[in-house]
C-alpha cells in the first residue's frame, strides 16, 4: 500500500475543498434554510399525514440526502475530471499507485466532505425544527454509505465526462428530478396508488426512506429494501470502477 | 555499467489502426544522457508515455532497472520522473504544495530539505508560496521539472524540455541536466532542437514513423553518417562536368561556377590532391576553396527522409 500517495491525494483534494469552503458550505446551508422557510414555515402547517412528525422535521432527512447526492456527485466527479481537463492526470497515471489507492483517496476525500456537509445541514436544521434521531449509529452509517456510493458514482461520471456539460448532465437532469420525485418532501403514501407504484421504481425513494427511518423509525418502504438497494448501488459502482481501471477506459489509450 | 532501461520489441497500435511504434529496441545504461530526435508525430512521446505508464503498449516488454513496467509497476514507476511536453499544472496550487503532492504520490515520506534543494537548484525557492497560475511560462516549466525531481528519480524523462523556452532558461536547463547526471541520474530527452542533442547527449536515437532508425554515440553517428564537402569556385563557369572528372563524386552548382565534391572525411585518402591536379591538367582555374562538414541536422534530415 502506497499510503504516502493516498494521503497526498486525500490532502490535496481536501485542500481544494478548503479553497472553496465558503461556497461549499454556505451555499447548502443557505439553500437548506430557504427550504425550511418555504416548506417548513409557510407550507408545513398545512401539511398532514406524516404521523407524529411535524412536516418541517419530516423533510430534514430528505434535504440532507438531496445535498449529499448532488454534492457527492459534484465533488467526486470534479476531483477526477479536473486533472483530466488540465492534463495533470499524467502524474497520477505515471505514479506508483494502484487503482484501489486512487479510488480510496479521491472517493474518500469527496465522501469526507459530503459527510461533513450532511452533518452541517443537520445542525442547521436543528435551529429551525426539533429533530430526533432514533438510530444515531445507523444514521451515521447510512450517511457514510450513501455519500461513499454517490462519490463512487461521481468518480465514474468524472472519468466518463468529456466536457463540463456532460459533467453536470447526470446531477442536474437525472439525480435532482429523481430526488424531488423520490419523497424528499412528501410521503409516497400521499400519492395516488398508480403514482405510488411508479415511485417504487425510483431508487432514490429507498435511499431517502432508509435515511428517514434512522431519524423517526418510520419508512414508506421496508428498511431492509432500503439498505439492500443502497448496497446494491454501491456494488454496481465498485464493479464499474474496477472495469474502468482494468480497461483503462477514458484514462489510458 | 548496468542497464537502467531495457526496451524489447515494443509496439503500439491504437484502436483506430494507427501504428505509433513498431518493434522498438533500446538499451540505456545508468548515468547516460540520451536524446531522442524525430519529427512531429514520429512516436517519441508515445514511447516515453508507455515507459511511464500513461499509455499501454500493445507488444514488447520494458524493464526499468530490471523491473517490468506492467507486472512490477510500483518499483519501476518509483524510479522514474517525467517532465511532460505540455505545461500541465495545478494552477490554483502553490509551488510548495504541488511539490509535496508529487513527492507523496510517488511514495516518498515528506522531506522539506530535499524539496528546498530542488527549488533552489531551479531558482524557484523565492516563488515557493506563489500560486502556479501567477508564474511565467518559463517558471511553470521549472515547476514541472521540480515536480519530476521531488521524489528523487533515477531515470528522468524530459519531453521537449526547452520548447518555447528563452535562451537563458535553456542554458540553465542544460546545466541542470549535467548536474543531475553527475549525481547518477539517467536522462532521456526528446527534442526538436538538433543543437540541444548535439550539446547534451552521449547517445542519439532517431525515431521516424514509429521506428527507431538508429541509436548511436553522438561522435560515432557523426563519423559514420557525416559527410564532408569541398566546394571549388571556378574562374569561368562550366556547361557540364568534363568526362575526365567522372572518377570523383562531383556535382555542378551555381550555374556551373561551383564544383561540389562530397567525400568521406574519415577515409585515409580524400582524393582532393588528385582532383586538384586533374583540374590543373584540364586548365580549369579556380579562385576559392571551401570545405564543410555535415552537421547533425544534415544527418538527421537524411535519416528521416531516407526511404525504408
Amino acid at each position: 500500500m502506497n499510503h504516502h500517495a493516498v494521503y497526498a491525494i486525500f490532502r490535496f483534494e481536501l485542500a481544494r475543498f478548503g479553497r472553496t469552503l465558503w461556497t461549499s458550505l454556505a451555499t447548502p446551508v443557505i439553500t437548506t434554510s430557504l427550504y425550511f422557510v418555504v416548506f417548513g414555515a409557510a407550507i408545513g402547517p398545512r401539511m398532514t399525514g406524516m404521523g407524529d412528525v411535524p412536516y418541517g422535521a419530516f423533510i430534514v432527512p430528505g434535504l440532507i440526502m438531496l445535498a449529499i447526492f448532488t454534492e457527492s456527485l459534484n465533488n467526486a466527479s470534479f476531483g477526477i475530471y479536473l486533472p483530466k481537463f488540465t492534463g495533470t492526470i499524467y502524474e497520477l497515471l505515471s505514479a506508483p499507485v494502484s487503482p484501489f489507492e486512487i479510488v480510496l483517496a479521491y472517493v474518500g476525500a469527496a465522501a469526507t466532505k459530503s459527510v461533513i456537509l450532511g452533518l452541517v445541514i443537520l445542525a442547521t436544521a436543528n435551529f429551525f425544527v426539533p429533530i430526533r434521531v432514533e438510530h444515531p449509529v445507523w444514521m451515521f452509517a447510512f450517511l457514510v454509505l450513501v455519500a461513499t456510493t454517490f462519490c463512487l458514482f461521481g468518480f465514474i461520471l468524472g472519468i466518463w465526462a468529456k466536457s463540463f456539460e456532460q459533467l453536470s448532465f447526470i446531477p442536474m437532469l437525472v439525480v435532482t428530478p429523481l430526488t424531488f420525485l423520490g419523497g424528499a418532501f412528501y410521503s409516497i403514501d400521499m400519492l395516488p396508488p398508480a403514482w405510488r407504484t411508479f415511485s417504487l421504481f425510483n431508487p432514490i425513494v429507498y435511499l431517502i426512506n432508509g435515511f428517514r427511518w434512522t431519524f423517526y423509525g418510520t419508512s414508506d418502504v421496508p428498511v431492509e429494501a432500503s439498505f439492500g438497494a443502497t448496497l446494491a448501488f454501491f456494488a454496481i459502482c465498485l464493479v464499474v470502477v474496477a472495469w474502468i481501471f482494468r480497461t483503462g477506459y477514458r484514462l489510458k489509450n | 555499467m548496468a542497464g537502467i532501461l531495457s526496451i524489447t520489441g515494443l509496439g503500439k497500435r491504437y484502436a483506430s489502426g494507427l501504428v505509433a511504434l513498431e518493434d522498438v529496441n533500446l538499451e540505456i545504461q545508468k548515468g547516460e544522457i540520451v536524446a531522442l530526435l524525430g519529427p512531429n508525430g514520429a512516436g517519441k512521446t508515445t514511447l516515453i508515455s508507455i515507459v511511464c505508464g500513461i499509455v499501454s503498449g500493445t507488444s514488447g516488454t520494458v524493464l526499468v532497472d530490471g523491473h517490468d513496467i506492467v507486472r512490477d509497476y510500483r518499483a519501476s514507476r518509483a524510479l522514474i520522473g517525467l517532465v511532460p511536453q505540455e505545461l500541465h499544472t495545478d494552477m490554483f496550487e502553490t509551488v510548495w504544495a504541488t511539490l509535496n503532492f508529487s513527492r507523496g504520490l510517488f511514495g516518498k515520506a515528506p522531506d522539506a530539505a530535499h524539496l528546498e534543494k530542488v527549488l533552489r537548484d531551479l531558482s524557484l525557492w523565492e516563488k515557493r508560496h506563489d500560486k502556479i497560475m501567477t508564474l511565467s511560462g518559463g517558471m511553470k516549466r521549472r515547476v514541472l521539472i521540480a515536480k519530476a525531481l521531488a521524489h528523487e528519480p533515477r531515470l528522468l524523462f524530459l519531453d521537449e524540455p526547452t520548447a518555447g523556452v528563452d535562451v537563458e532558461l535553456r542554458r540553465d536547463m542544460w546545466a541542470l541536466v549535467r548536474r543531475l547526471r553527475e549525481s547518477g541520474v539517467t536522462i532521456i530527452l526528446t527534442t526538436h532542437y538538433i543543437e540541444e542533442a548535439e550539446e547534451m547527449a552521449d547517445r542519439i536515437g532517431v525515431i521516424a514513423k514509429g521506428k527507431l532508425i538508429v541509436v548511436e554515440e553522438k561522435a560515432k553517428l557523426m563519423r559514420q553518417l557525416g559527410k564532408k564537402q569541398l566546394t571549388i569556385h571556378l574562374m569561368s563557369p562550366l556547361a557540364q562536368l568534363p568526362e575526365a572528372l567522372s572518377a570523383w563524386n562531383l556535382t555542378l552548382k551555381s550555374e556551373g561556377r561551383d564544383l561540389e565534391y562530397t567525400f568521406d572525411g574519415h577515409e585515409e585518402k580524400s582524393g582532393i590532391p588528385e582532383l586538384l591536379r586533374k583540374l590543373a591538367e584540364l586548365g580549369l582555374e579556380f579562385n576559392d576553396l571551401q570545405t564543410r562538414q555535415s552537421t547533425l541536422e544534415d544527418i538527421f534530415v537524411s535519416l528521416v527522409h531516407r526511404k525504408p
